[in-house]
């Protein structure tokens, strides 16, 4: 019994009743008349196209920044160069390698700046982040208007200025990942491709983590102090790690277009941040502790519960209480995260 | 030498009024573009003043514990609107209404604000994210009850509350009932032409209420529970050793400020006529810290005058903007961004420049260490 | 003057134990009306024990409760809390200030005991809602400090006032609360000048004259001698000797305080056998000050010579243990120091290290250890960090990849060599014993290969037989490898034991280096005297 106890707690009891809730949705599903393979194929989709921005928090976490509520800032990064490659033109899979090309130099920028910013007010990052993020939002709401852009895709039409609140991704690179590689047995498709561009990213930052310069970044985030004795300047490394968390938003954000379809402008990246904080909480990683498996198991979980409640629910008493359930849990598992006792050395 | 104080005075005015002052340049600049009449400008300040005070004055006192910016607070507004959706539904009207509303309103926040301080005293050193997070989590909780609770588990009938579907409650509420009951009670008209219409009017029994508010938090702070508090504040440890209760205190200062708040919300929300039923509250919170903030407030400081000063100037950015977006640019959108942005940015400006600042105290010691074995080494 | 006849306090055999170590021993003493009692002892002695015994602090009965009797009035007590204590008429001012700093001296003299007034409001809302009387809140204030006998301003703020004001807003506090009649006072003059320091001895004089008696712990001999009318000298949990103040001198206190039994010395006069240490010195250190919280360095200059085991001992806040927390870097530091010639930049913990200077911190959890890390990192993270030791390179050091068998191989030569009782080299740093922990911090050091080593309290809380063996290692370590350490420990028996030369630091400076063979009076006088002409 007592060996029960300690494996559920080093499991973690929320995550426990996660787990054993997506488990029963998954049970249950069938005799509520919802294809099962098609679910998992829903689920899958929705791991591909969010699994690289709960990733973005891993760098973070590591060098003790706390969580990333600061997302949205990559998020911009990431539409800034989304626009840009639409803004020439250019056509297909091309137009894919143009947008992470042109958010790159913006991410580093303002990872840099944002880590700069980080540094000076050690101990609140989280509160301060959760800020920046609103912040650049609001700010690049205004340029979206303002901006000089010209491509007829993305430009009101009658106004012949500024930017749509939301911009397809058709004929760019909408499901330019999403549908290369494709396993289909039935109703279950299998994109191999959104898999493929998580594990390559997955493993850099694992490998990373591996270098000499992800342990002391390790470090950092696991005693800073010990880090400062050990001749490790604390500054430079939680910079690079925010450099790194904004250029993985900038990509995740992407990645999501593709398979979302569509860019969503102004206020959309505004709350982006909560759901992967929250994915990656249920995946196991605590405010200064974090690995790729909790990335994983995580986004499954969570995105396996957000499309699986709806149509279960529905069927089962024609009610979506999905969304204000969403809330709840993601939300509930953040302050799981943060009131914890072992989490409170940050 | 008196000159030096004098400079180093300046700047250190500047340092620490650095929001407010950004704001009073923003609004100068904007008052000729947007182009309104002064009589307006005051008018809609006066509304505003009247909207928004209660509710900005019920963050003091948890900043007096030391518990930071209460975004909490929207926990109050929720039950705030928990009972206007009450009395609208039982058609009670007027300021009878209100009152119910409030009453209603009270056992709740009371709860919420127990919950509230529960989960932060958990979170010491966080209380900010924390507070943050519980409103997010609370909201969906608020959702739950009232999108699929009342009318189904709850009795509430009224159509018009309830959605067609015999459930939930409409997305917009009229609040036609006990619209600017309290404002209309007794109203005095300030520079009236002779017919006795236009001028100013000024809704008497609002500002009344809200100066009892003044008046209760200033007798709160010479109260031993405010003493404490500010004790509590300063430094848990040393409050603790002196036998005061800290935790308890803590939740007591969350509880007052979540009761505060709903009563807030109720004035808010009947002045305003209509209740968005699922966004007002979220809205609220931050509009409320943004003003306390631009008043000149800090995380760890904030007094009466920080409130009134901020609603002034919040909102007299929040009016000019988009019409001088619209002069200026021709865009009033530009203007109304540009407000959102004005609103979280002061907050983020003011958290770095609070972090900032006591990091700078912190490192003054070890200059005093240099300066005195400099001394040491001339004597 | 006729009240000083009546005893207050007794204590009788009284004695205490912690998991089977005795810390104190047949303690007796009696204290009458109005007499000031000086107490010292070394770090450790006991005092502070004894003094948790009279307040019934919760750490005494959670570890057994304590044997023979507390007497006050010729009564027996038995306080259950700190709150008895109070109420029976006992205040304590310990050595760390509490004290709210936004708060005027009168607010916090009067802490949760401000004078309050009735209103409806408070019948409704209860005690808690009842006005603070202010006008009385300021006279009682007053009352306190006139009784004190100091100039205080009750207006001011703490954030505002001078160390010594911040002290005697603390004593006015205790005497404020009703029926103070003996006060304890913790070291209260080791923060003030000298000037406040002479007001508070005076402070007391007016205290003992109005009735109250004072327990007056003090490392400040000279003090005692002021101020006491009576001595007691603790040592290793017993009292050495009670001693008329009139009668004695600084000498003869300091002598009894770090006195030691003749057997111990057979052990050690082997150990320190004079050997020839160079004359070259390898580390120069000058007008060295550091801002350490607690353990303030002010102007130190050093000179350690090339392979032998410094010494640094003094009590505790006198600043020993800022010195290599402040070269090494971890705490602002400003002076100049010399690694054979070459200038050291201070504060910045990478250049010490690279010009191979190590050091292994007393602040083991914080400082020392990636808790939650296995002992594998924590022993090559230094050495992998500054040497790019336990690196594979690729794409021509491009990438350097953690050598995780170069790892292991290291951890594990270091768990034989040391003895570090552990289930693998992957266990966490958290879940070793303090010793072992200790060990791993040696190892971490050891694993960069330094010229000269800082060690910082090594033996602090580990049992008597880790000690040992980190002594052990630290000696084997300097012998076999000609690495220059600098030890620092509060424990002197325990530098005697393995340094060659020993520094006493007081107030933040030098006040003496001796060869550690002398006998220990001499480093007992260093230890208690104001400077370095007046123990000469």
């Amino acid at each position: 019994m007592e060996k029960v106890m300690s494996a559920i707690k080093s499991f973690g009891l929320p995550r426990l009743i996660i787990s054993l809730f997506l488990l029963v949705l998954f049970i249950i599903a069938p005799f509520a008349g919802i294809n099962v393979g098609a679910s998992i194929t829903d689920v899958l989709g929705r791991f591909g196209q969010n699994a690289i921005m709960v990733l973005a928090m891993v760098p973070m976490i590591h060098s003790g920044c706390g969580l990333n509520f600061g997302l949205p800032l990559g998020i911009i990064s990431g539409l800034l160069g989304a626009t840009l490659a639409i803004e020439t033109g250019i056509p297909g899979p091309v137009s894919f390698l143009l947008a992470i090309l042109y958010s790159t130099p913006f991410a580093i920028i303002f990872g840099w700046g944002y880590g700069k910013l980080l540094n000076r007010v050690k101990g609140s990052e989280m509160m301060i982040a959760t800020y920046v993020g609103f912040s650049s939002v609001a700010f690049m709401s205004i340029m979206w208007l303002i901006l000089p852009f010209k491509s007829p895709t993305m430009v009101w039409g009658y106004t012949g200025q500024g930017l749509r609140t939301t911009i397809a991704t058709d004929g760019f690179y909408h499901h330019i990942l999403r549908e290369a590689f494709v396993l289909r047995i039935g109703s279950l498709s299998i994109s191999f491709g959104e898999i493929l561009f998580f594990a390559i990213f997955a493993f850099i930052i694992w490998a990373f983590l591996h270098t000499k310069t992800g342990t002391a970044m390790t470090a950092v985030g696991s005693n800073a102090v010990f880090a400062r004795a050990s001749g490790i300047n604390i500054d430079k490394q939680r910079t690079l790690s925010v450099i790194m968390s904004t250029w993985l938003g900038a990509l995740g954000i992407l990645c999501y277009q593709q398979g979302y379809g569509f860019i969503q402008l102004y206020q959309g990246p505004m709350y982006m941040a909560m759901p992967a904080v929250s994915a990656i909480l249920i995946g196991g990683a605590t405010v200064n502790k974090a690995s790729i498996t909790n990335v994983i198991i995580g986004t499954i979980l969570y995105q396996g519960i957000v499309s699986m409640t709806p149509s279960v629910m529905n069927s089962l008493i024609h009610t979506d209480m999905s969304e204000v359930l969403r809330i709840i849990v993601s939300n509930g598992m953040i302050l799981y995260a943060l009131t914890r006792k072992t989490g409170a050395s940050r | 030498m008196k000159k030096e104080i004098t400079q180093k005075d300046v700047r250190n005015f500047l340092a620490n009024n650095i929001v407010p002052i950004i704001f009073i340049v923003l609004c100068a600049a904007c008052i000729p573009i947007a182009g309104y009449s002064g009589q307006y400008l005051v008018d809609q300040i006066i509304t505003r003043i009247v909207r928004n005070s209660f509710l900005v004055l019920s963050l003091l006192i948890p900043i007096m514990a030391g518990m930071g910016l209460n975004f909490g607070m929207t926990l109050g507004a929720m039950a705030g609107q928990i009972g206007l959706i009450f009395v609208t539904a039982w058609n009670v009207v007027s300021i009878p209404g209100l009152l119910l509303a409030a009453i209603i309103a009270t056992p709740i926040a009371i709860i919420l604000g127990w919950f509230c301080g529960k989960m932060l005293n958990m979170a010491k050193g966080r209380e900010m994210i924390t507070s943050y997070m519980i409103s997010f989590f609370m909201n969906g909780v608020y959702q739950l009850v009232v999108l699929y609770g009342m009318g189904s588990v709850i009795p509430v009938h009224s159509s018009q509350v309830i959605l067609p579907r015999g459930y939930g409650a409409r997305n917009t509420i009229d609040l036609l009932n006990v619209r600017k009951s309290i404002d209309n009670f007794w109203t005095f008209r300030l520079f009236a032409n002779e017919n006795g219409t236009g001028g100013l009017t000024i809704p008497v029994l609002t500002f009344i209420l809200i100066a009892i508010l003044c008046v209760i938090i200033v007798w709160f702070r010479k109260t031993k529970l405010g003493q404490d508090m500010r004790a509590v504040g300063q430094d848990m440890e040393v409050a603790r050793e002196a036998g005061i209760k800290v935790e308890r205190t803590r939740i007591l200062a969350i509880i007052i400020s979540t009761v505060f708040a709903a009563y807030g919300m109720i004035i808010y929300l009947s002045n305003m006529g209509t209740l968005n039923t699922y966004n007002s509250h979220s809205q609220i919170g931050m509009f409320s810290i943004a003003a306390l903030l631009v008043g000149g407030a800090s995380v760890s400081k904030a007094s009466i005058k920080n409130v009134f000063l901020g609603i002034v100037l919040f909102h007299l950015m929040f009016i000019l903007t988009p019409q001088a977006g619209r002069n200026l640019i021709g865009q009033a959108q530009i203007g109304e961004f540009f407000r959102v942005f004005v609103s979280y940015g002061v907050i983020t400006l003011s958290l770095v420049l609070y972090e900032i600042r006591t990091r700078r105290e912190k490192a003054e010691s070890a200059k005093t260490l240099a300066l005195s074995q400099k001394q040491e080494a001339n004597a | 003057m006729s009240e000083m006849t009546k005893t207050l306090l007794e204590m009788q055999n009284v004695s205490k134990e912690y998991n089977g170590n005795p810390v104190l021993k047949d303690v007796n003493f009696t204290l009458k009306q109005g007499e000031v009692l000086g107490l010292v002892g070394e770090n450790g002695a006991g005092k502070s024990t004894l003094m948790n015994i009279l307040f019934g602090m919760d750490v005494i009965q959670q570890t057994g409760g304590y044997g023979g009797k507390v007497l006050i009035d010729g009564k027996e007590v038995k306080f259950a809390s700190p709150l008895d204590a109070l109420k029976a008429g006992i205040g304590m001012v310990h050595q760390e200030f509490s004290l709210l700093p936004g708060f005027t001296a009168a607010e916090n003299i009067l802490l949760n005991r401000e004078p309050q007034n009735k209103s409806v409001l408070s019948l409704v809302f209860g005690d808690r809602a009842k006005t603070i009387d202010r006008k009385e809140l300021q006279k009682e204030a007053i009352d306190a400090i006139t009784k004190l006998g100091v100039e205080l301003d009750p207006d001011m703020l703490v954030s505002e006032m001078p160390v010594g004001h911040k002290q005697f807003t603390e004593i006015s506090r205790e005497i404020s609360k009703s029926a103070i009649r003996l006060l304890v006072l913790d070291e209260p003059t080791a923060v003030l000048t000298e000037k406040e320091a002479e007001m508070l001895l005076k402070a007391i004089r007016n205290l003992s004259n109005q009735g109250i008696s004072v327990i007056f712990i003090t490392h400040r001999l000279q003090e005692i001698l002021d101020v006491c009318s009576k001595v007691i000298v603790m040592r290793d949990g017993r009292i050495v000797k009670e001693l008329d103040a009139q009668a004695t001198s600084i000498q003869e206190m300091a002598k009894l305080m770090v006195g030691r039994e003749v057997n111990t010395s057979g052990n050690h006069s082997e150990a320190t056998a004079r050997r020839a240490i160079s004359e070259k010195t390898v580390l120069s250190v000058r007008n060295l000050w550091v801002d350490m919280p607690g353990e303030t360095v002010r102007d130190v200059n050093l000179d350690i010579r090339e392979g032998e085991i410094l010494g640094i001992g003094g009590l505790a806040g006198q600043g020993k243990l800022g010195i290599p927390n402040g070269i090494m870097g971890l705490f602002p530091a400003g002076g100049s120091v010399k690694l054979n010639g070459n200038e050291i930049p201070l504060n910045n913990p990478r250049a010490c290290l690279d010009s191979s200077l190590a050091f292994v911190s007393e602040d083991r959890r914080g400082v020392g250890l990636l808790l939650d890390e296995s002992l594998e990192w924590n022993i090559s993270f230094p050495a992998m960090q500054i040497q790019n030791k336990f690196l594979k390179n690729y794409l021509g050091g491009l990438i350097k990849w953690r050598d995780q068998d170069a790892i292991k191989e290291v951890t594990e030569k270091y768990i034989g060599q040391l003895q570090i009782k552990c289930t693998s080299s992957l266990q966490k740093a958290k879940e070793l014993s303090g010793g072992n922990q200790q060990k791993i911090c040696l190892a971490k050091a050891f694993a960069l290969e330094p010229k000269l080593l800082f060690v910082s309290e090594p033996t602090r809380g580990i049992d008597i037989g880790a000690k040992s063996l980190v002594l052990q290692a630290l000696r084997e370590y300097n012998r076999e490898n000609g690495v220059t350490i600098v030890m620092i420990s509060s424990e002197l028996e325990e530098l005697r034991q393995i340094c060659d030369r020993i520094a006493i630091i007081t107030d933040g400076a030098v006040s003496g280096i001796l060869p550690a063979e002398r006998p220990s009076e001499d480093f007992g006088i260093l230890m208690v005297g104001k400077s370095k002409k007046e123990a000469m």
